[in-house]
């Protein structure tokens, strides 16, 4: 495969395909300041840049990429910063302000930054605020200043001058790379990486390899790699497919490439809906939001991914195709078996989501509840979608994750809610209801008991909040659209 | 040499020393991404890398390892078991009890059985699971509770008690009582534990490490090898922090990658991935601890008892010394006249837990702090009124091990920070609005921290350092203590640089090693800056009496007229720039090389009696914490923090605010967040980013105000200053108090709801249900 690496092209040979871009890095690079901090996307000290063409540069964990990930675009590490030894203005800021101690993840704030920066730039702003900052940086784990120096770094890098244009500023000039993408990206005869162009090539690949691994943001699928050490025989990519990572509207009808990543799909929430931008913004870390795709949250069948329980609550579809290029739409609510198992078959794949102009315009809420605000996994997320006229309720949809072996929809209280009047005792029984409904367990995130009541109170806070207009929200969330920034 | 250098460079504008907020020495390499860490080294086609194989259970005998499925695993060199130990089995740092691998006992889930060398990383790791391991598992413990009940202790534990507690109990208007439950805390340092070890003449090794103490690991290495340790050299450049978790811990991939250079002849590198490193490394210990106290209608203390139980795990380690902290800092700031103490060091199947910083003292504070609000809300007065009553002041200054507080800094400190964060103010806003807001609640709290330094085993108090001044007039530094992010190394530098007069870029420090300066002490209780600082004064002030006597006898003055400032050496008339009068002195046959020497003064302990003088000084400071709680849920959000530390005369400002930011914001993370969890087989749950949540930068609160006291150390220490590694941990417990005064406001102050540490929100929310029911009720449930 072909890439730009710090705007040198960079030929890779015979390669394990399931080599992460970390490992290529640290390895046959040997460019060290790219540090390994957790091998599972959790603390960003792998953070590096990729750009597709054309396309902003993002920042990404480098950890859980396969190196086939960057086949065809841009890549920048730390390295690409410091030209004749003058510190580009991230790196000037953090120094100024005191923002490393032991150093180990400065490289990956670093990056973090730059992606920041330069799109800043790109966008002509001359102030950042701290929101923006923290946002660039949730991915980043600091375990040594307490953060305070790095966001004022951040909020002031601006300011700085830079030296000399850097390489991150001036785009490599693209040459010609390889085409066929038939032909894995990588291969060491026994494991490849293949990045089809188009459905046509994904779906013949699929009939030739069933059983090969789709790679969308690799979020997931990456800590199989680094954690379990496995070797996939076929990685295909979903990631270079346009018409996966579409946002359109057909009529009344919102298609989402299963493809698109998260920030692509988060720039739109703006004013699509204010309950999903807040869910986005906790949903993964700004690296995790540039690589992971809903698709991939639905095809991995985890009863804790944050998208499915607000696709069951807005009654959306998917849109599965097989290797012979048939094409089905399912109710999401049809498309759980069980415990990270779904209905979506070897050799088949997931296109589109589809999802309702009607859905999106009936009241909603979103409630995250977790150990962090930032990058955790929720311990109860509860979604709701919620009619409400004169004071009575019209359709319901209560949908939950982290409750169940999968996402579930707590049909028994939907149907105690519908068509009733609001009231205190109703808010109280539709909760009783619900704690019958769903048998929450144990486990390192929350206990069953705690799980239990938090499904019943975040319906007990959309109910509150429908009928008084009144927040009831304790976090802070960023009031501006930070992932603008990165489209 | 024959000739000196030629030019002599121009002296910098700026003299930066003491005092100067001069920048992290690496800072330019972090973000450049050119400091290099262990596994940024050079690799060859010879090196190995090490993978350590598990226990599966957390008590039992092993019957059988059967090793054979991994030698023939592609890339695999060498497999060692307990057997192949040449030396000393037993690598623990001060009571025996951690064997480098399991033998036939299984002590902990995760307890070293064996390792693989492997020509990649990935080769060794896809070997090391296919191991076969056949268990006769037995009951272990896992309760601390239950521990304690049956006495099964690691070392004995350690009473301190004064005056008659059983009267005062008796004869006192008021009493409480209470329970609190301390969870442990995971280190995560960024860069994981690593060592490199290379075989070196005669059986010995070259071991680099990310390790607080490489005069310990040169010390195991040579009884794990049975050499002498003259064979054995450590080297330590930085760590991607350590906190604590690089003191003992650092040991096990330095002795087994120094096994395997033995073994093979070739390099070996042996990094831990994260999640082996949270399965196999030790954790603050959770502490289980109860509390009463026997007051006046004032909220005055009369009488105090505490019972601190710790988990230390399956070992020692350094739990004596944790478990002696705790027990030494349970009086925090407190003045109690009849008292009682007792620190219970309990065994339990799991991991061996270690030094994190604040070192016991953390827990023995916050199980304090929660009876101080209990006492407070006890006779219906505001937690800080309470706290101000009770603070140790002239005539109540003795603590209960005797130690006379001589500097009483925080009740000038608790004023101007209670002022300065308007405190009172806040407190009458926030009952106004909780009154009036069924869901949302604020909770407010000041709590101060009083941090004894030096280290409790008084023979650690003691440093070496070695100067040496090239002739171009450079100077070159070397000290016992480690480089973890704590800028130990500028600090240090900042005092050569003093002391010779010159700008501290000539000063240049350079890796830790055991070669250089040996028998050193790890870099820990917060002491690295006051212990090496002296040595290095020291081995300078040795210098300068060589340069200064060559002075008087060369240029004709006196002692007191040689001054060495602004990068230039006055000697009576005559000025000369400093790399002139260095050659000039080199020339005239003067020694130009130093080592130095401190041992701590004043200091001394008996254990027996729980009396003596522990400390040299204590460090002092306060935060104030505003929070708001969701009865909801039992989210929260830090809305406010107000700190003002006690860092004597700073040597560097911008660090030390460093350090006290960073501290807070480490114990407020192990008090919210970040929660340690085992299953019922004493499986470590919480083992990996993804389940065990450090804060991130949206966790910090929006208004984040930290300040320093400026009064300086009363002590001699180096430069007046004081140390500032671990205090400012502590500073955290005003956020679990803040938390726990908001649970507490849905009853109206007048119950003290039982709040887990870590305050997850999970833990809030059963707090305010507590607090509701008995507002409900009228009665505890």
């Amino acid at each position: 495969m072909d890439f730009i690496l710090n705007g040198k092209q960079q030929q890779v040979g015979i390669c394990d395909a399931n080599l992460t871009l970390l490992d290529y890095l640290r390895g046959d690079a040997a460019m060290k300041g790219t540090k390994e901090g957790c091998a599972s996307g959790d603390c960003g000290a792998c953070t590096v840049l990729l750009a597709a063409p054309g396309q902003p540069p993002r920042a990404i964990n480098a950890c859980i990429t396969p190196l086939g990930s960057a086949a065809n675009k841009q890549v920048w590490t730390v390295e690409a910063l410091t030209g004749d030894g003058a510190l580009h203005p991230v790196q000037q800021a953090l120094v100024d302000c005191n923002g490393s101690q032991c150093g180990f993840c400065t490289p990956g704030f670093v990056m973090a930054l730059t992606a920041l920066y330069a799109n800043s730039q790109r966008c002509g702003l001359q102030q950042l605020d701290r929101d923006s900052v923290t946002d660039a940086i949730s991915g980043n784990l600091c375990r040594c200043t307490g953060y305070r120096p790095i966001v004022e770094a951040g909020t002031k890098m601006l300011q700085i001058a830079p030296a000399a244009p850097t390489l991150v500023q001036k785009p490599a000039s693209l040459q010609p790379l390889s085409t066929n993408s038939m032909q894995p990206q990588l291969s060491d005869g026994e494991h490849s990486f293949f990045q089809p162009a188009t459905e046509a090539e994904l779906q013949q690949l699929l009939a030739l390899y069933p059983q090969a691994a789709l790679v969308a943001g690799a979020t997931d699928l990456g800590l199989e790699l680094t954690q379990r050490h496995r070797q996939f025989a076929q990685l295909i990519s979903v990631g270079a497919i346009p018409s996966m990572a579409r946002f359109e509207w057909q009529d009344d009808q919102l298609l989402i490439g299963a493809a698109l990543p998260y920030t692509d799909l988060e720039s739109r929430t703006h004013e699509l809906s204010i309950p999903l931008k807040r869910l986005l913004h906790r949903l993964g870390s700004r690296q995790i939001r540039n690589q992971g795709t809903i698709g991939g949250n639905i095809a991995n069948g985890s009863p804790i991914a944050d998208m499915p329980p607000v696709l069951l609550a807005w009654d959306a579809d998917i849109e599965i195709v097989d290797s012979s290029g048939k094409r089905t739409w399912h109710p999401l609510s049809s498309v759980y078996l069980g415990y990270r198992l779904t209905i979506v078959q070897a050799g088949q794949y997931i296109a589109r989501i589809r999802i309702r102009r009607a859905a999106l315009e009936r009241p909603h809420r979103f409630y995250k509840v977790s150990k962090r605000f930032e990058d955790d996994i929720s311990a109860v997320l509860g979604a709701f979608s919620l009619e409400l006229a004169g004071g009575r309720l019209g359709a319901v949809r209560l949908a939950f994750g982290g409750v169940a072996a999968t996402p579930v929809r707590a049909t028994a209280t939907e149907a105690l809610l519908t068509g009733s009047t609001l009231s205190d005792a109703l808010i109280a029984s539709a909760c009783d209801t619900l704690k019958n409904e769903l048998k929450p367990i144990s486990d390192v995130r929350a206990s069953s008991a705690y799980r239990s009541e938090m499904a019943a109170n975040t319906l007990q806070r959309a109910l509150l909040e429908l009928g008084s207009g009144l927040e009831l929200e304790v976090h802070h969330y960023p009031a501006g659209n930070e992932a603008a920034l990165y489209v | 040499m024959r000739k000196l250098i030629d030019s002599t460079a121009a002296a910098p504008p700026l003299f930066r020393s003491v005092g100067d907020s001069v920048k992290h020495e690496s800072a330019a390499r972090h973000v450049a991404g050119t400091a290099i860490y262990i596994d940024d080294m050079p690799l060859t086609a010879r090196h190995l890398h090490v993978a350590i194989g598990i226990t599966s259970i957390a008590a039992g005998r092993i019957k059988l390892i059967d090793v054979s499925a991994v030698r023939t695993m592609p890339g695999v060199v060498d497999v060692i078991v307990q057997a192949d130990i040449p030396g000393k089995i037993d690598i623990a740092p001060v009571f025996d009890g951690d064997p480098l691998f399991a033998g036939s006992t299984v002590l902990f889930h995760g307890q070293a059985l064996f390792a693989v060398a492997a020509t990649s990383f990935a080769a060794a790791q896809r070997a090391v699971a296919q191991v076969k391991v056949e268990y006769e598992p037995l009951p272990g413990q896992q309760s601390v509770a239950l521990a304690a009940e049956a006495q099964d202790f690691v070392v004995p534990p350690h009473i301190i008690s004064r005056g008659d507690v059983a009267a005062a109990f008796t004869s006192a208007p008021h009493t409480i009582s209470g329970h609190i439950e301390i969870h442990g805390q995971e280190h995560f340092y960024l860069e994981g534990q690593i060592s490199e070890a290379m075989p070196a003449e005669e059986g010995g090794v070259v071991v680099l490490s990310s390790s607080q103490h490489p005069a310990e690991l040169q010390k195991l290495i040579a009884e794990v090898l049975d050499v002498p340790m003259h064979k054995v050299v450590v080297e330590v450049r930085r760590m991607g922090g350590g906190f604590g978790g690089k003191e003992t811990q650092a040991a096990m991939p330095a002795c087994i990658a120094a096994l395997f250079a033995r073994r093979t002849g070739r390099p070996v590198r042996c990094r831990l991935p994260r999640k082996t490193d949270m399965l196999v490394t030790g954790k603050r210990h959770p502490f289980s601890s109860d509390y009463s106290a026997a007051f006046d209608a004032e909220g005055r203390i009369l009488g105090a008892e505490l019972v601190l139980a710790a988990d230390c795990g399956c070992s020692a380690d350094l739990s004596m010394g944790i478990v002696d902290r705790a027990v030494q800092h349970a009086d925090n700031a407190y003045y109690m006249p009849n008292v009682a103490i007792r620190g219970l060091p309990c065994r339990t199947n799991k991991v061996s837990n270690t030094a994190f910083r604040g070192f016991g003292a953390p827990q023995g504070m916050l199980t304090t702090e929660a009876m101080m609000d209990d006492i407070a809300r006890a006779v219906g007065r505001d937690p800080l009124d309470v706290r101000l009553l009770n603070l140790y002041g002239p005539g109540r200054a003795t603590t209960p091990y005797g130690q006379e507080i001589e500097d009483h800094v925080l009740p000038d400190l608790l004023a101007q920070l209670a002022a300065s964060a308007d405190y009172r103010k806040r407190r009458a806003a926030i009952a106004t609005s909780n009154a009036d807001s069924p869901v949302m609640r604020k909770g407010l709290a000041l709590t101060p921290v009083k941090f004894g330094i030096s280290f409790t085993t008084t023979h650690l108090n003691q440093a070496g350092a070695q100067v040496a001044i090239y002739t171009d007039g450079s100077i070159h530094l070397n000290h016992g203590g480690t480089e973890m992010g704590q800028g130990l190394f500028i600090k240090v530098a900042q005092v050569v640089a003093s002391a010779f007069g010159v700008d501290v870029s000539q000063v240049m420090v350079s890796a830790t090693r055991t070669d250089k300066v040996p028998n050193t002490s790890p870099t820990a209780a917060s002491a690295g800056s006051d212990l090496n600082g002296m040595a290095a004064l020291d081995a300078c002030n040795k210098i300068k009496a060589g340069l200064i006597d060559f002075a008087c006898s060369t240029y004709d003055c006196a002692a007191a007229d040689v001054h060495f400032t602004e990068g230039q050496v006055r000697a009576g008339s005559l000025t000369f720039a400093f790399a002139d009068f260095i050659k000039q002195a080199y020339l005239g046959r003067v020694p130009l090389f130093s080592s130095g020497f401190y041992r701590t003064p004043k200091i001394w302990y008996d254990r027996k009696r729980g009396e003596g003088r522990p400390f040299f000084y204590f460090a002092n400071g306060a935060a104030c914490a505003e929070v708001t709680v969701s009865a909801l849920t039992g989210e929260y959000r830090i809305d406010r923090v107000d700190i003002l530390h006690d860092v004597g005369t700073s040597l560097n400002p911008d660090i030390d605010i460093g350090q006290i930011e960073g501290g807070f914001v480490q114990g407020m993370g192990w008090l919210t967040t970040e929660e340690m969890s085992w299953n019922a087989d004493g499986v470590i749950t919480s083992n990996s980013p993804a389940n065990y949540k450090i804060p991130t930068s949206a966790d910090v609160p929006a208004a984040f105000n930290v300040a320093l006291f400026q009064r300086p150390n009363g002590e001699d220490s180096i430069h007046r200053s004081k140390a500032v590694g671990e205090p400012p941990l502590m500073l955290a417990n005003s956020v679990w108090c803040a938390l726990r005064d908001a649970c507490s406001s849905f009853a109206g102050y007048r119950m003290n709801p039982v709040l887990k540490a870590p305050a997850t929100p999970e833990q809030v929310y059963w707090a305010v249900q507590q607090a509701k029911a008995f507002a409900a009720s009228g009665k505890l449930q």
